[in-house]
């Protein structure tokens, strides 16, 4: 419903609504667990998540048929969870299995249980219509858990609507200006950038060549190639998967061995993997993981690049919330669009039409 | 599987109506804010009975154009509480009150094997489920079960849509419902405890169908059921309520329930869902003169048959096959919370 003060309906929408028939990265492997639920929302839908007695993660809503107490308060007991409050039991289907005080069980004592999938170190969540949640759609994130790549990473808790973030990931120019003392330099601005899409990808291409690596990079080099001193040829090419997966292929190679032509023998490599969860319309659970494809045994890499990358994601964890006040701050302001925004241009085109697809308006609701 | 248990009440306009089988009203509602309705919700109506606000349940077949329309499939019943007979008064154009979609039978998703159970009316609640298992690809078997084909409604339909997945079972052609052997052959497959059976219909047969079901050791949360309270062991009659307690008794009429009956006698009574669920409206029984006739899920066999306790909303005293000369009505003795 539109009212006077509804702002107009654009995919530069400030707050984008977001698609329900999707995967979303609800948890870390590691956090589902049979010994406690764990409590998160995914696209505003709060979740109990768990582990029943075969180990499969099982998602059912935060909310107990009865008079709503949250389940993920409550406790696991083999392949069903109780709730904290009058003891009613429900299995991962999410059926009523037993009602203390009496001798029959309610027919319509049910909470509704949402798909699940193990996938790339993530349980990811259909919060959507479950006749259409197929596992082949759930974003290709393979480095995450592949032989040939090492890494980890971390979940940002991020006060700001998900396009937010999304924005971030797709222009790097950004990285001049808050990243200036790791990873930022000045061809960054500067060097030409290229965009192509399909109807779930976008790619954004980007190549720098014959430059001086910024600190991060000099490091990740000299842990290849130590002593390595000179000019490097850089890349970041952004791969966008829909609704909301991010992988950045980035590197460097010694300047003119080869790398844009394909040969990045030369260099060191490595995916920022990014897949954003909407929680609500102005927060969002923010998993990443930084994965390289050299050194795969060293723990001591992995650590430091995980701290590296943290301090990085620091500093556009804050950018984003100031930007979210702002915006909030702003309500008749409108966004307006640079050439460096194409790629998200792109991404809000896919997603607004996924929005349209499921009947929701582009603009989240205030 | 989204629960929608949010109620909020509307006005809907009869669209369309017509005669579906003998005795069954096909019914079109176009609601004021439609929301596509869900297999296995059903709407409530409030309807005007003599004078009195009456809330009925009715199932939905079929939800269209993100529920613009909503077809109802509504049953004389020859002893009706009087909301069928409402129903099949109305005519193209009348506007009723409608709530939009309540979730209390939600189709689940992931199970091997899908049995669905109509008997008689009850197919109402499953028109929509079989076409979304179909949809799926599933593994399903629609089982239809009726006095006489006359009265069955939907069954060419379905049979054209469904094929050999659908099995008829026609009282008048004796090829009866034997439950004992479709449960049994659900419990001796191998999928016995990755099945689910939907089933909706007389209280009867889902009795005995819950009777078999725990009897094969079948996991309790796979059998999942609606009712509305209306069916019985018996015909409904009308019957009297002692209540020593007031020291006045209560005449219940057999288009009443005892409920209704009592509220309208101004005697204050707890409920909550109506249909014979929740057991708030349940009251001990200190007499009885015939039979009761429960028509609840609340309450166990066992207690049931002890004849203690009753669910006011939905039980009847009936004189049911108590062999006595007299023309007395049956008549139960409450004690009141
Ligand atoms: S609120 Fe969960 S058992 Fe009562
Ligand atoms: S009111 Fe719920 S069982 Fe009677
Ligand atoms: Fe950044």
């Amino acid at each position: 419903m539109t009212t006077l003060d509804s702002p107009p309906v654009t995919a530069a929408s400030k707050i984008f609504n977001f698609p329900r028939n999707a995967w979303y990265v609800a948890a870390w492997d590691h956090e589902v667990t049979a010994k406690q639920p764990l409590a998160r929302t995914v696209a505003d839908r709060p979740l109990a998540l768990w582990r029943n007695s075969d180990g499969r993660a099982v998602a059912l809503a935060d909310a107990c048929w009865h008079r709503l107490a949250p389940l993920s308060k409550g406790k696991v007991l083999g392949d069903e969870i109780q709730c904290p409050y009058h003891g009613l039991r429900y299995n991962s289907a999410g059926r009523c299995t037993g009602m203390p005080a009496q001798e029959t069980i309610n027919p319509s004592a049910i909470v509704p249980s949402y798909p699940v999938v193990e996938r790339y170190r993530y349980v990811w969540v259909w919060v959507g219509d479950p006749d259409l949640a197929d596992p082949d759609t759930v974003p290709d994130m393979q480095q995450m858990d592949s032989p040939e790549w090492a890494g980890d990473g971390e979940t940002i808790y991020a006060p700001c609507n998900y396009q937010l973030l999304l924005d971030n990931l797709m222009d790097l120019t950004h990285e001049e200006f808050v990243h200036s003392s790791s990873i930022g330099q000045d061809e960054l601005s500067e060097a030409e950038f290229e965009v192509s899409h399909d109807d779930r990808h976008v790619t954004v291409t980007r190549w720098m060549r014959d430059i001086d690596a910024p600190p991060f990079w000099l490091k990740n080099m000299r842990d290849r190639f130590p002593g390595f001193d000179g000019k490097v040829d850089r890349w970041q090419i952004i791969h966008f998967e829909a609704p909301s997966t991010i992988r950045i292929d980035v590197g460097v190679a010694k300047a003119g061995t080869g790398a844009p032509e394909g040969d990045r023998s030369q260099g060191v490599n490595g995916f920022v993997m990014n897949t954003i969860t909407p929680e609500t319309a102005r927060t969002s659970h923010y998993f990443w993981a930084f994965m390289r494809n050299y050194r795969l045994d060293s723990q001591t890499i992995t650590t430091q690049l995980r701290q590296g990358v943290h301090g990085v994601f620091g500093e556009d964890e804050e950018m984003l919330a100031a930007q979210q006040q702002a915006i909030d701050a702003n309500p008749d302001h409108e966004f307006y669009s640079l050439n460096i925004d194409a790629g998200g241009m792109w991404v809000r085109r896919i997603l607004d039409r996924m929005l349209q697809a499921e009947g929701l308006p582009a603009a989240a609701a205030k | 599987m989204a629960v929608n248990t949010q109620t909020w009440w509307q006005k809907g306009r009869v669209a369309e109506c017509d005669e579906l089988a003998e005795g069954v009203r096909r019914i079109v509602l176009c609601p004021d804010r439609p929301v596509h309705a869900a297999p296995g919700t059903h709407v409530d109506l409030r309807l005007d009975l003599d004078g009195h606000a009456r809330k009925r349940s009715y199932s939905v077949v079929r939800s269209e154009d993100g529920g613009r329309r909503l077809t109802l499939g509504v049953q004389l019943a020859p002893t009706s509480r009087g909301g069928s007979r409402h129903m099949h008064g109305l005519e193209v154009g009348d506007v009723v009150e409608m709530t939009g979609p309540v979730q209390s039978f939600p189709l689940g998703v992931g199970a091997d094997r899908y049995v669905l159970v109509a008997g008689g009316i009850g197919i109402t609640a499953l028109v929509a489920m079989a076409e979304t298992l179909r949809r799926r690809g599933a593994d399903y078997t629609l089982v239809l079960a009726g006095r006489s084909r006359r009265v069955m409604a939907y069954l060419d339909h379905l049979v054209d849509t469904h094929g050999d997945r659908v099995r008829v079972f026609v009282d008048d052609e004796d090829v009866r419902l034997d439950v004992e052997s479709l449960v049994g052959e659900v419990a001796g497959s191998p999928a016995a405890t990755r099945t689910e059976m939907y089933m909706c219909g007389p209280i009867r047969l889902m009795d005995a169908i819950r009777r078999a079901w725990a009897a094969h050791d079948l996991p309790e949360p796979n059998l999942r059921f609606e009712t509305f309270g209306s069916s019985g062991a018996w015909a409904a009659e009308d019957f009297v309520v002692h209540l020593p307690q007031l020291d006045r008794s209560v005449h219940v009429s057999r288009d009443s329930s005892m409920l209704d009956a009592l509220e309208d006698a101004g005697v204050e009574v707890m409920w909550d869902c109506r249909k014979g669920e929740c057991g708030i409206c349940q009251v001990k029984v200190l007499d009885v003169s015939g039979r009761i006739d429960h028509r609840d899920v609340f309450l166990s066999q066992q207690q049931k048959e002890a004849y203690a306790s009753l669910c006011l909303c939905v039980a009847r005293a009936a004189r049911g096959d108590s062999e006595s000369g007299s023309a007395d009505p049956a008549a139960v003795t409450l004690h009141l919370p």
